[in-house]
């Protein structure tokens, strides 16, 4: 509710006020001391101590009575004046702003340590200027970080495969379209493995420790992957009716994935247990290095099991398809695309599943 | 007098010192029991096999080529039968012909070829 009388008595104090000081700032620029560079952008905020401040300037201009006599003085004791005040005015600026630079660092760390607890939970992330992953002497590994890429533009390849697989089903193509998105889809598992056994070469480790797979999929890792008794295992019941040929066919598979996968198991073991003794052989006296050599010896077979568990993956997926009608391995494929991207949207929610505050 | 047994790593030499192709001798002890393991005795993937016929019912027989005296001649002409630069082991003979590397082996094991070539060689009955 303004009067025109209030109103009008508002703009002239805000007049004034402006008056001032583009008074303020002719002054500076007059004397031309270095502290007024910046002092036309100084903050226009009329704050109770700038106003004291400011009222204080004003005392210090000279009254016109005594203009003549302490005219040189006044002068001295005015820029001596306005040099505090632009020292101080600088000195708060400075503090501003390392303040902000503290508080960002702050919120820097806090970033970084949400970002890591993500990873180790399993979201996988991947960004232009991660600089991927550091080998142990914090060198990067160029082999893991292109995997790294590679894998997460294949995920989301797949996801697509997915939904075309679903919406080519519902829309009841004919066999011929439908064996084309089902060949490709083994393509892109095919690639997978090309994929892991280029990483396989550059960290072995980095693969075994499923690192580079979301939480609740390294749950089932087994040998730097799936378990081949696992696609079995999702995809059996998408694919019924069988044929009784084709039921013998699936059980003999699922008989000797089954043993191939025992048996890789067991010579996994077996490396533990070879490359335990070693380790643990002579453990107060003994030739070090050579032990470490014999050590280092034996874990190259390493490689060699990863490369066989995914030999074994590609070898069952690639006799699902023989046994199966390409309607059925259309099936299966979808089962199988959906069973992994439900088990790593799973890693997501589990991570941002609401807890009890620490 | 020849005396081997099916068994794990028992391997007792021959009274012949022959100092034969190494090949020939590989083929030779290839042919004489129906599946055929030349492995090394410390090496994992050879356990694995050796688990994976095991599992399956199959009594293999087993040459440890390092504790055979020519063994490294032999696994020497494994590589070039192959093809392969190393390791050579473990490698299978089933019925005296070649069947191939853990990944041949598992392969033919998941395709299903590998079972009918038991039974044929007299590995397996039914």
């Amino acid at each position: 509710m303004n009067s025109p009388s209030t109103e009008l008595t508002r703009r002239m104090a805000i007049y004034e006020q402006f008056h001032q000081i583009s008074r303020w700032g002719d002054t500076f620029n007059g004397e031309d001391s270095p502290n007024t560079g910046s002092s036309t952008i100084v903050q226009v905020d009329i704050r109770p101590e700038n106003k004291a401040e400011y009222i204080s300037c004003e005392q210090v201009e000279p009254s016109r009575s005594d203009q003549e006599t302490n005219k040189s003085t006044d002068k001295i004791q005015r820029r001596l004046a306005q040099n505090r005040e632009a020292a101080r005015k600088s000195r708060m600026r400075k503090k501003a702003y390392v303040q902000q630079l503290e508080s960002s660092r702050l919120k820097l760390g806090q970033l970084e340590q949400e970002l890591e607890r993500a990873r180790q939970q399993g979201i996988y992330i991947s960004s232009a200027s991660d600089t991927g992953y550091f080998g142990p002497s914090g060198t990067i590994n160029s082999g893991i970080t292109a995997f790294e890429m590679e894998y997460g533009h294949w995920v989301e390849e797949q996801n697509k495969q997915i939904c075309e697989l679903r919406s080519a089903l519902q829309a009841h193509i004919t066999d011929i379209e439908l064996r084309i998105l089902v060949e490709s889809g083994l393509n892109h598992y095919c690639n997978l493995f090309r994929m892991k056994a280029d990483a396989a070469k550059a960290d072995v480790f980095y693969l075994i420790s499923g690192i580079w797979r979301t939480s609740a999929e390294r749950f089932f890792h087994w040998i730097g992957g799936f378990r081949p008794s696992e696609l079995l295992n999702v995809v059996m019941p998408q694919i019924e009716p069988l044929t009784d040929q084709q039921h013998l066919e699936v059980c003999n598979l699922r008989q000797s994935s089954q043993q191939a996968e025992d048996a890789l198991s067991q010579g996994i073991d077996k490396l533990q247990q070879n490359l335990a003794q070693s380790l643990a052989a002579d453990l107060c006296s003994g030739n070090y290095r050579a032990q470490m050599a014999a050590a280092i010896d034996k874990l190259e077979a390493l490689e060699g099991f990863v490369n066989q568990a995914d030999h074994l993956r590609q070898q069952t997926l690639q006799q699902m398809a023989r046994i199966l009608t390409t309607r059925q391995a259309a099936r299966g494929l979808l089962a199988l695309g959906e069973y992994f991207h439900r088990l790593r949207a799973l890693s997501s929610l589990w991570a941002a599943r609401p807890r009890e505050p620490a | 007098m020849n005396c081997q047994t099916g068994s794990w790593g028992y391997y007792m030499p021959t009274s012949r010192t022959t100092v034969g192709d190494p090949l020939e001798r590989i083929e030779r002890l290839a042919s004489e029991n129906a599946v055929v393991i030349f492995s090394i005795s410390g090496c994992c993937m050879c356990h694995a096999i050796k688990r994976l016929f095991c599992g399956m019912g199959v009594n293999p027989t087993v040459y440890e080529l390092d504790e055979d005296p020519r063994g490294k001649d032999m696994e020497k002409a494994l590589m070039r039968l192959l093809g392969t630069s190393s390791p050579a082991v473990p490698v299978v003979f089933i019925g005296g012909k070649l069947v191939g590397k853990m990944d041949r082996v598992m392969a033919s094991h998941i395709n299903g070829t590998l079972v009918p070539l038991l039974k044929e060689a007299g590995a397996l009955w039914l």
